[in-house]
């Protein structure tokens, strides 16, 4: 008895039977690192070094070594930070909202989206931490400790303690949601390990797996366990982006003060969410010869995310034009005026190109079914959402009510420095996690093998 | 070596859908089957083997709740009566601006609490050793251990059965 779906493409192509997957997706953590590897983290590392002593010169010296001045307060920082955390939703849209829509094609990508999902949230988290400006003071301002101004408590009224809450448990509940998925695929590696007579990595991989065993009772509760937490983490994915949003729009700054930023904000985090995704996977699935795992069909399948992600940011975008000149409160109307047509129109208008127009181009199969164009589009989506958090953020508050205030942001050295900090970091993790552990989810590739893979039985 | 040993009888799977044929008639013959363990989840085997539904959604729901109610008592008294402080002329005490933490605490508490559970209920510890039946069962095999004291069949009767059902192999496994 065999249920092969007529309507859709294979998931998994060449043939593969369980045992192969096994051994497709193990041999990379078993085997030596490549060349390419050591030279991928070698750059990875340099980034992280040269974002290291920029970190340290700001932590030392304070945040005056950023460009800020008293009219422009948030800029690169805030910009980063919210393209990081946009970034992370792909991966718990892969893997919690298509887990509750039953999308199998989910199960080859989501191991290595979560993966993503939780390095760009900890790349997300340095900046608001950096810009507190003394560290070592935050935790009582931003956590609600007992201390000795009388306990004089953080504000829970105030949307950026809210960020700390939503990020904080977005952070955990991925980071745990991701290892509950790698369980059972340690344990695979583990018990190759033994036939393979190496014990030290058999004892190492067993403690990651924490002795699983696969019985039916424990794969009952576990499947029970990874429902429930997909279940939460969809409202939690979607309220995350919300209250980033609310940083924003709880605000009286013209241009920043509107209520369709919370829908605006999470198709946005997806957009860039599916892109990153999409750069990162072409390359893995080419580095580790996972073709017949991450298919044309799969890549296909995120632009079509793409488009319509992108289609919302769009009509986002346009929507707010409109409201402005409709309203006619001239704060807002020169607000947005001055997006389009003032000192930064330039940015405006590549976050246009970037993200409403460039898009647009996967409604033809040949550019969404083409691996190179994919790729050079995900990068220039990630671009054009870059500037739009910065357009968001920094030409609001550059020109606000009073014109004798207006001034011009200039990014130093030691911004882009704590950018490049970031991919330093979030690559170096990501090529870690890329060697020594399993990209792919063996356990649930391996369940939808029968059904999706273009062997006859 | 410890000297009470316990002897197993372990039937190899190759096919998902032959187990679960074969679990029924397994246990149709009146052979108690001590576990199966499969390399990935197998839809309706635990119903075949008649376990009853898991109780962690109930975990889930008790944790999400504690969450909400210390999330809500901590703002509440912090903010309300341990130092009240005028925040933009609203009241010391208003839900609206507390329900984004409460969200996130009940969240936490529920995911972080149920995954506990799920450790402690399944014996799952990193310095655990598990009993492995058959290596290649977090490969390609399914594997079905069967106790034999727990059964009142001959050992030969039950490697019968087992073959008849399908398994493409039939092993002994002494701990």
């Amino acid at each position: 008895m065999q249920a092969t779906s007529t309507l859709r493409e294979s998931l998994i192509t060449g043939g593969k039977t369980v045992r192969d997957v096994s051994e497709d997706i193990s041999r990379q953590v078993e085997g030596k690192p490549t060349r390419l590897w050591w030279m991928a983290m070698g750059i990875s590392l340099v980034f992280l070094m040269f974002g290291v002593y920029c970190l340290t010169t700001v932590l030392w010296e304070g945040i005056g070594m950023w460009g800020l001045n008293k009219t422009v307060g948030w800029a690169w920082d805030i910009t980063n930070f919210v393209w990081w955390v946009g970034i992370g939703h792909a991966g718990t849209l892969i893997s919690a909202i298509l887990l509750l829509f039953r999308q199998k094609w989910r199960m080859s990508i989501n191991r290595a989206a979560e993966a993503m999902t939780i390095f760009a949230v900890i790349c997300a988290a340095t900046f608001p931490l950096v810009h507190m400006g003394r560290l070592w003071l935050g935790f009582y301002w931003v956590l609600p400790l007992p201390n000795t101004w009388g306990s004089l408590w953080a504000n829970f009224n105030s949307p950026l303690l809210w960020d700390v809450f939503a990020i904080t448990t977005y952070f955990i509940v991925s980071l745990v949601f991701w290892y509950i998925g790698l369980i059972p695929d340690f344990a695979v590696i583990r018990d190759r390990a033994i036939r393979m007579g190496n014990n030290t990595r058999a004892t190492i991989y067993n403690a990651l797996s924490f002795g699983w065993d696969g019985a039916a009772k424990t794969w009952m509760r576990y499947e029970s366990v990874a429902l429930i937490l997909a279940g939460l983490s969809t409202p939690l994915v979607l309220s995350v982006h919300t209250i980033v949003s609310f940083d924003f729009a709880t605000s009286v700054v013209p241009g920043w003060h509107t209520t369709i930023f919370p829908p605006y904000f999470v198709a946005g985090a997806i957009f860039s969410g599916f892109a990153m995704v999409l750069t990162l996977l072409i390359v893995t699935r080419k580095v580790f010869k996972l073709e017949d795992y991450i298919t044309i069909y799969h890549i296909e399948l995120m632009n079509i995310v793409i488009i319509i992600t992108g289609s919302i940011v769009g009509i986002a975008y346009i929507t707010e034009f409109f409201v402005a000149w409709y309203a006619q409160v001239p704060a807002e109307y020169y607000a947005f005026y001055n997006r389009a047509t003032g000192p930064y129109w330039w940015a405006y208008w590549s976050m246009m190109t970037c993200n409403v127009i460039s898009p647009q181009l996967f409604w033809f199969k040949k550019i969404r079914t083409n691996i190179v164009s994919t790729f050079v589009l995900s990068i220039i989506v990630n671009i054009g959402m870059w500037f739009e958090r910065f357009v968001i953020i920094v030409t609001s508050i550059h020109r606000d009510y009073l014109p004798s205030s207006w001034a011009m942001f200039y990014p130093t050295m030691y911004d882009v420095g704590e950018y490049l900090l970031t991919f330093g970091f979030f690559f170096t993790a990501f090529f870690l996690f890329a060697k020594f552990f399993p990209v792919i989810n063996m356990a649930e590739v391996k369940s939808i093998i029968k059904s999706t893979s273009e062997r006859k039985h | 070596m410890n000297n009470t040993t316990e002897n197993y009888l372990v039937g190899i799977f190759d096919d998902e859908d032959i187990l679960l044929h074969s679990v029924e008639g397994i246990r149709e013959k009146g052979v108690k089957i001590h576990e199966v363990y499969t390399p990935f989840p197998v839809h309706g085997l635990d119903e075949v083997l008649g376990y009853t539904r898991s109780r962690l959604p109930i975990a889930a729901f008790l944790f999400g709740i504690t969450g909400t109610i210390l999330a809500l008592t901590m703002q509440i008294w912090m903010l309300g009566f341990d130092w009240p402080m005028i925040i933009g002329g609203k009241n010391y005490v208003s839900l609206p601006p507390f329900i984004p933490v409460t969200f996130e605490l009940t969240v936490l508490l529920s995911a972080l609490g149920m995954v506990a559970t799920f450790f402690i209920v399944s014996d799952m510890k990193p310095y655990k050793k598990p009993r492995s039946y058959d290596i290649r069962s977090t490969d390609d095999k399914h594997v079905m251990a069967i106790d034999l004291a727990a059964n009142k069949l001959s050992k030969d009767d039950i490697s019968r059965i087992l073959k008849d059902n399908g398994a493409s192999e039939v092993n002994e496994k002494n701990f």
